[in-house]
C-alpha cells in the first residue's frame, strides 16, 4: 500500500467528500471529515518521509505513462506543501465541530463539511500533480468549493464577497487554462517535466510567451498579488471564520507554489533573460505589497480586515523570495510559507474563539476582552508576535532568511522594506491589542448579561496547538529549516 | 456571427433580451464546435448552452425581475484591459502554426501514439473515449468531482429554506392552453430519454458518452418537468434521491480506481479489472461512464429542482 500513498493523498478526502454528503446528519458529518481529514495528514507524513529518504515520487495514473498518460510527481517542494496543507487542514477541522459553526445555518452545516474536503482535495491535487491541465481540474475543484465556503455565512454580505470572489477567480482560472492550452498547442505535451524539456527549442515563440504571461497573471489572482488583490479583505472578512482560518493558512499557500513551480520547473529552462525581467517585476510587487497593504491594514477598525491585508502583505514577502530568486531568498520563501500558516491559522482560530464567545467581532464589542478571556487574549499576543517577528517565534526565522537573502545581494533598499513592513505590522497589531487591553465602562456593562457558549474543547486544542507551534518552530527550526533547505536546492538547480 | 451576438449580449440592458441571446450563443458555439469535427463537444454545448443554463437563468429572471439597473463603470479601465488582451491574444496567435497544419506540435508528440496504439491498447474503436477515459481518466474524474462540487454549492445555496406548498411552475403549468405543448412533449421525452441512454452506452464506439448522456437525459426531465408540473416529476424523481445519486456517481467512478488499487496496480488501471487487457479497459470505461452520467444528470435535474423551488415566488411572469 505505500506505494500508493500519493494518489491516496488526494483520493481519501476527494472520495470522503461524497460519502459525507450522504450523511445528512452535521455531528456525524464532522466526525467523518474529521477522521478522513486526520488520515490524510498522516498520509503526507507518511509521503514526507519517503520522499525525505528515496528522493522524488512518480505515479503513472491509471498505469499509463506520461506523457501519455497522468503523472503525479512528489519531490520535496511538493511533499512538503503537502504536509501544511494537510495538517492546516486537519487543525482547523478539529476545531470546526458543529456547534462551533453559529454563522452557519443549521441546516447548511453538512454542506460546509462537504465543500471543506473538496476544498481540501483540490489545494492536495494541485499541490501533488505533475500534469498542467490536472492543476487545472483541481484548481476550479478548490475554488469552486471555496466560493460556497464563503457564501455559507449568515450574513448577506458574505453572497456578495463570494460572486466577487467567484468572477475575480474565473477570470483567473480562465486565464491559467488559455496558457495551458496556447503550451500544449505548441508542445504537445501537459506534463511538467516534459514541458520544461520541449519550451526551450521554441522559447521565443509568442505563444509561449504569451503563455507565460497568461499563467502569471491567472495564478497572481489566485495569489491575490498586489494590484490583483481585491477580492481578498472581502472574501477573508465576511466568510465564516472557521472557514477564514482554513483560506489563509492553505489557499494562498498553494498558489504561491504554483508560481514557484512554473516559474522555476516549466518555464525557467527555456529563457533565463525573460524569467530574469518577470522575476524582478514579481520582487516590486512584493515589496510594494508589503508597504502598501501593511499601510491600508493599519488603518482598518474590522480586526477580521487588518488580518486580511495583513494576508496580502506577508504573501508580498513570500513574492519578495521568489522575486529575488537566490538559494537563500528561495528557502525564505519556502519558510514563509509554512509559517505563515501557522500564525495565520493561529490568529483566525483565536479570532473565531472570540466571535463564538462573544458573538461577534466587533471592535465595540471587544474592548477588555483581555480581563474577560485572558487565556485567548495571549494567545493573539503571541500570534501576534510571529507576525511581526520577534525573536523565539516562528515569524522570526522566516523574516531572518528574507533579511540575509537581501544583505547577500547588498540590496539595502529590500532589507528596509522587510524592516518597514515589521514595524508596521507591529503597530497593526499593537492597535488591536490596545483595544483588547484598555476597558471601556459602557461596553462591558453592556455585554456581561449576554449568553456566553460553551467553546468546544477541540476548537482550544486546535487553537493552542497552533500558537504553541509558532512559538516551537521558532525555537527548534531544523524540520522546515531542512525541508525548505532541500527545497530551495532543487529549484535553483533546475534553474 | 459569434462575435455580433457577444456585442449584442454586452449590450443589452434588457435582461430577458440577455439570456434569450446567451441562448442562441450556445446554439452557434454548438455548430462552431460541430465544424470543427468536435462532436462530443457540440453535444454537451447544445444541451447545457443553448438549453438548460438558459432556462435556469429565465426562472432567475422571474423573481429578480427583468431591467439592469443603471451602473457606472471605469469605462477607460475595462478598455484598456480589453485592448491589452486582445492584443495580447491576437499577437500570441502569430506565433502559432497554421490551421490544420499536420506538421503542428499537437500532432507530433503524444497524439500519434493515441491515434495508432489506442485501440491496441485499449480497444475502443472512439479514441475521444479512450483518452478521456482511460489515459487522463483522472482528470475526468476530477471533472465530474467540479460537477458535484457545482451541486453542493447550489444547495449550499439555495437548498434547505422553506418548501412552498405550490410551485411557480405549478402555478403556471396548470392552465388548459397548454394542451398541445404537453401533447408534443409527451411525444417528445420518451425519444430524448432514449437517445440519451444510446449516447450513454454507445460511447464507446460513436461521439457520446457519460456527460452528453447526463445533460441529454437531465435536459428531457426538465422539460417534462416545464409542461407537468414539479410534484409530478418529483413522484418520480424525489429530490433526495437526486441527491444521493449525485455522489454516488462519484463514488462509484472512484471505486473503480479502488478496485485497481486492492488488486495491485496503480489507481484506475483498468487492466487490473479482468484477466483479458481489452476486457478491463472496457469494462472500466463502461462503469466510470456510467458514474459519470448519473452525477451529470442528478446534478443537473438537483440545479433545476432548486431554482424552480427557490425563486419565481413574486410571480412576475404570467
Amino acid at each position: 500500500m505505500f506505494s500508493h500513498l500519493a494518489i491516496l493523498q488526494v483520493v481519501v478526502p476527494l472520495m470522503g467528500a461524497p460519502a459525507c454528503f450522504m450523511l445528512g446528519k452535521a455531528r456525524l458529518t464532522w466526525l467523518m471529515s474529521l477522521l478522513i481529514s486526520v488520515v490524510t495528514c498522516a498520509i503526507s507524513i507518511g509521503l514526507l518521509l519517503q520522499v525525505y529518504q528515496q528522493g522524488p515520487i512518480s505515479y503513472a495514473l491509471g498505469g499509463w505513462q506520461a506523457p501519455w498518460g497522468i503523472e503525479y510527481r512528489i519531490d520535496i517542494i511538493n511533499a512538503y506543501m503537502l504536509l501544511i496543507v494537510s495538517a492546516m487542514g486537519a487543525l482547523v477541522l478539529l476545531a470546526a465541530k458543529d456547534t462551533a459553526l453559529t454563522d452557519i445555518d443549521e441546516h447548511r452545516r453538512p454542506l460546509f463539511y462537504v465543500a471543506y474536503l473538496l476544498c481540501l482535495a483540490g489545494l492536495l491535487g494541485i499541490a501533488a500533480t505533475g500534469d498542467a491541465f490536472n492543476v487545472f481540474v483541481f484548481l476550479e475543484i478548490s475554488s469552486l468549493s471555496m466560493y460556497c465556503l464563503i457564501a455559507l455565512n449568515k450574513d448577506r454580505r458574505a453572497l456578495w464577497a463570494a460572486f466577487r470572489y467567484l468572477i475575480v477567480g474565473t477570470i483567473g482560472a480562465t486565464f491559467i487554462l488559455i496558457g495551458i492550452g496556447y503550451l500544449y498547442m505548441m508542445t504537445g505535451t501537459l506534463n511538467m517535466q516534459d514541458l520544461a524539456q520541449r519550451l526551450p527549442a521554441i522559447a521565443d515563440n509568442n505563444a509561449v510567451i504569451s503563455a507565460y504571461a497568461f499563467i502569471m497573471v491567472g495564478v497572481g489572482l489566485k495569489l491575490a498579488l498586489f494590484p490583483l488583490h481585491y477580492w481578498l479583505p472581502n472574501a477573508y472578512t465576511h466568510a465564516p471564520n472557521l472557514v477564514t482560518a482554513f483560506l489563509a493558512a492553505t489557499a494562498t499557500k498553494v498558489a504561491v507554489y504554483l508560481v514557484i513551480r512554473f516559474n522555476f520547473f516549466v518555464f525557467s529552462p527555456s529563457w533565463a533573460d525573460f524569467i530574469q525581467l518577470g522575476n524582478h517585476v514579481l520582487l516590486i510587487l512584493g515589496s510594494v505589497a508589503v508597504l502598501w497593504a501593511s499601510w491600508i491594514a493599519i488603518r482598518q477598525t474590522d480586526i477580521k480586515r487588518l488580518l486580511a491585508y495583513s494576508s496580502v502583505a506577508q504573501i508580498g514577502y513570500m513574492v519578495m523570495g521568489i522575486g529575488m530568486s537566490s538559494l537563500l531568498s528561495l528557502q525564505a520563501s519556502l519558510l514563509h510559507l509554512f509559517n505563515h500558516a501557522l500564525m495565520k491559522g493561529g490568529l483566525f482560530l483565536v479570532l473565531a474563539t472570540i466571535a463564538l464567545r462573544l458573538g461577534s467581532v466587533d471592535t465595540s464589542q471587544l474592548r477588555g476582552l483581555a480581563q474577560r478571556m485572558p487565556l485567548t487574549f495571549w494567545a493573539f499576543v503571541i500570534g501576534g508576535l510571529s507576525l511581526i517577528g520577534m525573536p523565539a517565534t516562528a515569524g522570526f526565522i522566516s523574516k531572518w532568511y528574507l533579511v540575509q537573502a537581501a544583505i547577500e545581494q547588498q540590496s539595502w533598499l529590500l532589507v528596509a522594506v522587510v524592516l518597514a513592513g515589521s514595524a508596521l505590522a507591529a503597530i497593526y497589531v499593537w492597535k488591536v491589542v490596545e483595544v483588547f487591553w484598555f476597558t471601556d465602562k459602557n461596553t462591558a456593562s453592556n455585554t456581561r448579561h449576554l449568553s456566553q457558549p460553551q467553546v468546544p474543547v477541540t476548537m482550544s486544542i486546535a487553537m493552542w496547538l497552533l500558537i504553541i507551534a509558532n512559538v516551537y518552530f521558532g525555537i527548534d527550526t531544523r524540520l522546515p529549516v531542512t525541508l525548505s533547505e532541500m527545497g530551495a536546492q532543487l529549484l535553483s538547480g533546475a534553474s | 456571427m459569434l462575435i455580433v451576438v457577444a456585442c449584442f449580449i454586452a449590450r443589452s440592458k434588457d435582461l430577458m433580451v440577455t439570456v434569450i441571446l446567451f441562448s442562441i450563443y450556445g446554439l452557434l458555439c454548438a455548430s462552431f464546435f460541430m465544424l470543427m469535427d468536435a462532436v462530443d463537444v457540440a453535444f454537451t454545448e447544445a444541451a447545457v448552452g443553448a438549453g438548460i443554463s438558459p432556462l435556469l437563468m429565465l426562472i432567475t429572471l422571474a423573481s429578480v425581475g427583468r431591467f439592469q439597473q443603471a451602473g457606472r463603470y471605469p469605462v477607460v479601465l475595462i478598455g484598456f484591459i480589453g485592448a491589452v488582451l486582445g492584443g495580447l491574444l491576437v499577437w500570441a496567435t502569430l506565433g502559432m502554426p497554421m490551421f490544420g497544419d499536420a506538421l503542428a506540435p499537437v500532432h507530433q508528440h503524444v497524439a500519434p501514439r493515441y491515434i495508432e496504439e489506442s485501440g491496441v491498447e485499449v480497444g475502443v474503436p472512439n479514441i475521444v473515449t479512450s483518452v478521456l477515459a482511460s489515459y487522463r481518466a483522472f482528470d475526468t474524474l476530477g471533472e465530474v468531482v467540479v460537477i458535484f462540487t457545482a451541486g453542493v454549492g447550489v444547495l449550499s445555496l439555495l437548498g434547505g429554506g422553506s418548501y412552498q406548498k405550490r410551485f411557480l411552475i405549478d402555478r403556471i403549468i396548470d392552465r388548459e392552453e397548454h394542451k398541445i405543448l404537453r401533447v408534443v412533449s409527451k411525444i417528445l421525452i420518451p425519444p430524448i430519454l432514449l437517445f440519451a441512454l444510446y449516447v450513454q452506452f454507445h460511447g464507446d464506439y460513436g461521439p457520446g458518452g457519460g456527460f452528453q448522456a447526463g445533460v441529454i437525459f437531465a435536459a428531457g426531465v426538465v422539460l417534462y418537468t416545464l409542461f407537468f408540473g414539479l410534484k409530478v416529476v418529483q413522484q418520480v424523481i424525489s429530490e433526495m434521491s437526486v441527491r444521493v445519486l449525485a455522489a454516488l456517481g462519484v463514488l462509484l467512478y472512484g471505486c473503480v480506481g479502488l478496485v485497481s488499487l486492492l488488486k495491485g496496480h496503480n489507481y484506475l488501471d483498468y487492466y487490473a479489472l479482468a484477466a483479458n487487457p481489452k476486457t478491463g479497459q472496457h469494462l472500466g470505461i463502461l462503469v466510470i461512464e456510467l458514474g459519470v452520467g448519473i452525477t451529470v444528470a442528478s446534478v443537473m435535474i438537483l440545479f433545476f429542482y432548486t431554482f424552480a423551488r427557490n425563486f419565481g415566488g413574486r410571480g412576475a411572469v404570467s
